[in-house]
């Protein structure tokens, strides 16, 4: 009896008689479900443009993340290392394009799948060996990126928000508006989503994949790294964060894996739904409920819905 | 000309079905045996067989369940390593429980531990598949992870919440805990993972083997020839889960000697996977090439290491093992996607014909 | 090898095994069948032909169960369902070829074929397990049947090749093999003779009439060619845009003018 107060009552009462802090739970999840929303872009991105589930997207994350900071360590002015690093996630584009997509093409997608395993963990012992694996700081105010917080004062207590958080949504938003007018609009946007639908029939109308792939590719390494400043500058940037890195499969599973607004929706729900779990139900079964919670969310919705909130349904022909 | 079929022909078609059907792989397969049985634990010494090939028999085991779920029955999973820790701490609690009875049975009785979560955790294969399905063993893996370190009833209450394996014995001798010797452990590896290899090859050539396949092949035509594919992906996650299991209270007790949940981690759970795609996808044999190389691998690059008296560290090898371990998969995926078995079956067709060279 | 009767009355030969009563279905919008009934009686061969876009195979689909019809019930063997699952259909009797090879690619045409067996096979996970005694018994007897399948259609130098190195149209047979192993009251065939050649054609034209003939199976089959259809099939239905618009001998049929109509392409 208590167990069931426990569980449907006393949460909701909780957040009802402190509303501020509530609310700042909720800010933390949007912040944090914005940031999974973006690692999620990219997957979406490379999906979309190329029919690859890119279960390195996490981890191209940290990598970008950690070249910037490892070159600044180095005595690489900050903006000369924003470039430098820009210019590596191309490079890495390019390989990937050469040396794993360009063998595989036409391949299952499953083998795809399984390549990207192997990429993740070459990208994990590659950036520990050239950079180290200790955590490192963001280099925030070297890319004159807003640091501090606003502490607004509401319902009866306090609310923090800091102004990396801010800037983190506004960039999101932005990147997310063009990558969906990129989309939709343009050429190249067409021929990406031809290429995701079958790579046979795209090259039989002269698309050039290879040029297609590098250009998606290096899109979702920009927004990786773009990601990765925001993220390192909240955390230390370490390989520690590929597991939060994973958390964007459950978004994408909410969203649906073609769905550009359906990342950003998903990332929110599951960042927020995330954090209000933790905070008012994770006392009860002990901490620490965020490494799965997402999962189940998501689970919960693939048993309804399959397909997430704005992916394609699949519908099978014999 | 040694490799010649010529002159075997069978009468039956048990004969025909037979696990060996070539007379010469019915030799090679009891020479292997002898050797494994008799000579090894004569002849290698203690350290190798207690850093090397227990493990390794006890990662193809685990291999060989994932081989069965994902290789044979197309499902794809990431939660191998919460399997084997379900069946670790399943033994564990086992024997807390029952200290008398034979730890060889509780190990058994852990797989079925195991195959019950696994049977759970694959219910969700009724409706999602291929990537979906994925995450939803991911989602086995973390959540079951999690419990590993907060439900201190698996580990006994343990302060350092790891498991400290107990001194159990058989016919009088220890096999379990600080005074079992390698050897002894090795024995009782090798012999659990000969007999469920052969069970598991048993399965594969039969009827379940056979809609196994059929589901990973096209799903649809198995359902129209009568296949009923819910029963089929449960049965392979539970047999593929009791298999996990009982490999994971094998390298519990019967080798580290005591566990932490990072032993069940997902890197777990990826290493297994490495060990299938490269060993080889529905192979048996290919599950025991794959876990040597993998677990081999890092053992090699430290001798390279050594040999070359080069002076990295030792964590510096760690990483050059995730990038040759990454490189690897990729290369694998793309130049032998049926893996060293496949490349295996090449040779010993090359074998055939030798010494022409077709 | 009569064909057994698996559940329900045994039906008589000449009596309607199957019948398909106002079966409409549509896909989002699309009327793939719009009210079509017929019926298909035991021992015979029944033709569904019909331009490109009828609704031929989304018919067999619907018999066989894997799509589900919005209006409309298919009553077979007296038992009557709007809705039935494949693995349903499966037991009850009926076995279908597809238009484009559904093989298990994974495996060899052995393989293949047993598991088309995998319905009569009962001996449980335990013995299976052990691979003795009932187990292996039960392999054996059905390694028997698919055999004589084996010997039947003519592909034992090819029993241990993988499906997937095979030539298209000894996947088709290979297909038919796995069908038959079912030994299946009805067999539904899509589109047997797509993609052969002539001598190809004549093969699959015969293992087609043995099949009736030697062990007594109905069959449906969707064919476009016309030679094959007028030669091998005892009855015709003719769909056109999903609309039944023709059902008789064949020679009727070929006298029909809505049928010269709708394959000329004449405007209605």
């Amino acid at each position: 009896m208590h167990l069931l107060y426990q569980i449907f009552i006393d949460p909701f009462v909780q957040m009802g008689s402190a509303p501020d802090l509530f609310v700042q739970t909720l800010w933390e999840g949007l912040v944090s479900g914005v940031l999974y929303a973006l690692i999620a872009l990219g997957f979406v991105l490379i999906f979309k443009a190329s029919g690859v589930f890119n279960f390195a997207q996490g981890i191209m994350v940290v990598f970008s993340a950690l070249t910037l900071v490892g070159l600044y360590a180095h005595g690489v002015p900050a903006f000369l290392a924003l470039a430098i690093t820009i210019g590596v996630m191309f490079v890495l584009a390019l390989c990937v394009e050469r040396f794993v997509l360009r063998p595989l093409v036409n391949q299952p997608e499953i083998i795809l799948f399984m390549a990207t395993f192997g990429l993740t963990y070459i990208l994990i012992g590659f950036g520990e060996l050239v950079f180290g694996g200790d955590p490192k700081l963001m280099i925030t105010q070297q890319l004159y990126l807003p640091t501090g917080s606003y502490s607004i004062k509401t319902l009866g207590g306090f609310v923090q928000m800091q102004k990396i958080d801010i800037a983190a949504a506004i960039i999101a938003s932005l990147m997310v508006a063009s990558l969906a007018v990129f989309f939709q609009k343009t050429r190249i946007g067409r021929a990406l989503r031809a290429v995701a639908d079958s790579h046979r029939a795209a090259l039989s109308v002269g698309i050039s994949l290879n040029y297609i792939w590098v250009t998606v590719w290096f899109a979702a390494g920009v927004v990786a790294l773009a990601t990765g400043i925001m993220w390192g500058a909240r955390s230390n940037v370490s390989f520690a964060l590929e597991i939060i890195a994973l958390k964007a499969l459950p978004v994408l599973i909410l969203g649906g894996f073609t769905s550009i607004p359906g990342a950003i929706i998903g990332g929110v729900i599951i960042g927020v739904g995330e954090k209000i779990g933790e905070f008012y139900w994770g006392p009860l079964f002990g901490s620490g409920i965020e490494e799965w919670f997402a999962y189940v969310i998501a689970l919960v919705f693939l048993l309804f819905r399959p397909q997430g909130l704005f992916g394609e349904r699949i519908i099978e022909r014999i | 000309m040694f490799y010649r079929e010529a002159g075997q022909y069978k009468t039956t078609y048990q004969a025909d079905q037979a696990l060996f059907p070539i007379l010469q792989d019915k030799i090679g397969i009891i020479l292997i045996l002898a050797v494994a049985f008799i000579v090894v634990p004569l002849t290698v010494s203690n350290f190798a067989i207690d850093s090397i090939l227990t493990p390794v028999l006890i990662f193809s085991l685990a291999a060989i369940g994932l081989n069965l779920l994902t290789g044979y029955t197309g499902l794809l999973s990431l939660g191998t390593g919460a399997f084997m820790g379900v069946g670790a701490f399943g033994c564990y609690k086992l024997t807390t429980f029952f200290p008398n009875i034979n730890i060889v049975v509780l190990i058994v009785c852990s797989g079925f531990i195991s195959a019950a979560a696994g049977l759970v955790f694959g219910l969700p294969s009724l409706r999602i598949k291929g990537f979906y399905l994925a995450v939803a063993t991911l989602a086995a893996q973390f959540f079951l992870s999690w419990c590993f370190i907060r439900i201190p009833w698996l580990y006994n209450h343990n302060i350092s919440a790891s498991i400290e394996v107990p001194e159990r014995f058989m016919f009088g001798i220890p096999v379990t805990g600080p005074t079992a010797t390698p050897v002894t452990r090795y024995i009782l590896v090798l012999s659990i993972v000969a007999v469920m290899t052969w069970l598991a090859s048993n399965l594969i050539r039969g009827r379940i083997g056979r809609t196994w396949m059929a589901v990973r092949d096209m799903d649809i035509a198995a359902e129209l020839i009568g296949i009923k594919l819910y029963q089929t992906k449960l049965l392979a996650f539970a047999v593929s889960s009791f298999y996990c299991g009982v490999a994971g209270a094998m390298l519990v007790f019967l080798w580290l000697g005591n566990a932490e949940s990072e032993s069940f981690s997902i890197n777990q759970s990826f290493l297994t996977l490495f060990m299938v795609i490269i060993g080889g996808l529905g192979s048996l044999l290919g599950s025991f090439f794959g876990a040597a190389l993998i677990f081999g691998l890092p053992i090699v690059l430290r001798a390279i290491k050594e040999g070359l008296h080069l002076s990295i560290t030792s964590a510096t090898v760690e990483h050059i093992n995730f990038i040759t371990l990454g490189t690897l998969i990729i290369l694998f995926l793309i130049a032998e996607p049926a893996g060293l078995a496949r490349l295996w079956q090449v040779g010993k067709q090359k074998l055939r014909v030798w010494p022409f060279p077709y | 090898m009569r064909a057994p009767s698996n559940t329900g009355p045994e039906v008589a030969v000449g009596d309607v095994l199957l019948s398909v009563e106002n079966v409409s279905l549509s896909f989002g919008g699309v009327n793939a069948v719009s009210d079509v009934s017929f019926d298909i009686r035991k021992g015979e061969i029944r033709a569904i032909i019909g331009p490109n876009g009828a609704g031929k195979t989304s018919m067999l689909n619907v018999i066989n169960g894997f799509y589900h019809p919005q209006a409309g019930r298919i009553t077979f063997k007296g038992r009557t369902r709007s809705g039935m699952k494949p693995y349903e259909a499966a037991h009850g009797g009926i076995a279908r070829t597809f238009q484009n090879v559904a093989l298990f690619r994974g495996m060899t045409v052995l393989d293949n074929i047993m598991a088309g067996r995998t319905l009569k096979m009962h001996q449980n996970f335990f013995w299976q397990l052990l691979r003795f005694g009932p187990a292996m018994t039960e392999e054996v007897e059905h390694r028997h049947r698919v055999e004589e399948i084996i010997e039947f259609l003519k592909i034992q130098e090819i029993r241990r090749t993988p499906v997937g190195r095979l030539p298209y149209g000894l996947q088709k047979r290979v297909e038919l093999g796995r069908a038959l192993a079912m030994e299946p009251e009805l067999l539904l065939l899509d589109e047997p003779m797509a993609g052969m050649n002539l001598e190809e054609k004549e093969d699959m034209s015969r293992f087609v009439l043995d099949v009736n003939d030697h062990y007594g199976t109905t069959i449906a089959l969707i064919e476009h060619d016309m030679g094959v259809v007028m030669d091998l099939s005892d009855r015709v239905v003719v769909l056109d845009h999903g609309i039944k618009i023709a059902d008789g001998t064949p020679d009727e049929i070929k006298k029909n003018q809505a049928v010269i109509d709708a394959y000329l392409g004449v405007a209605h």
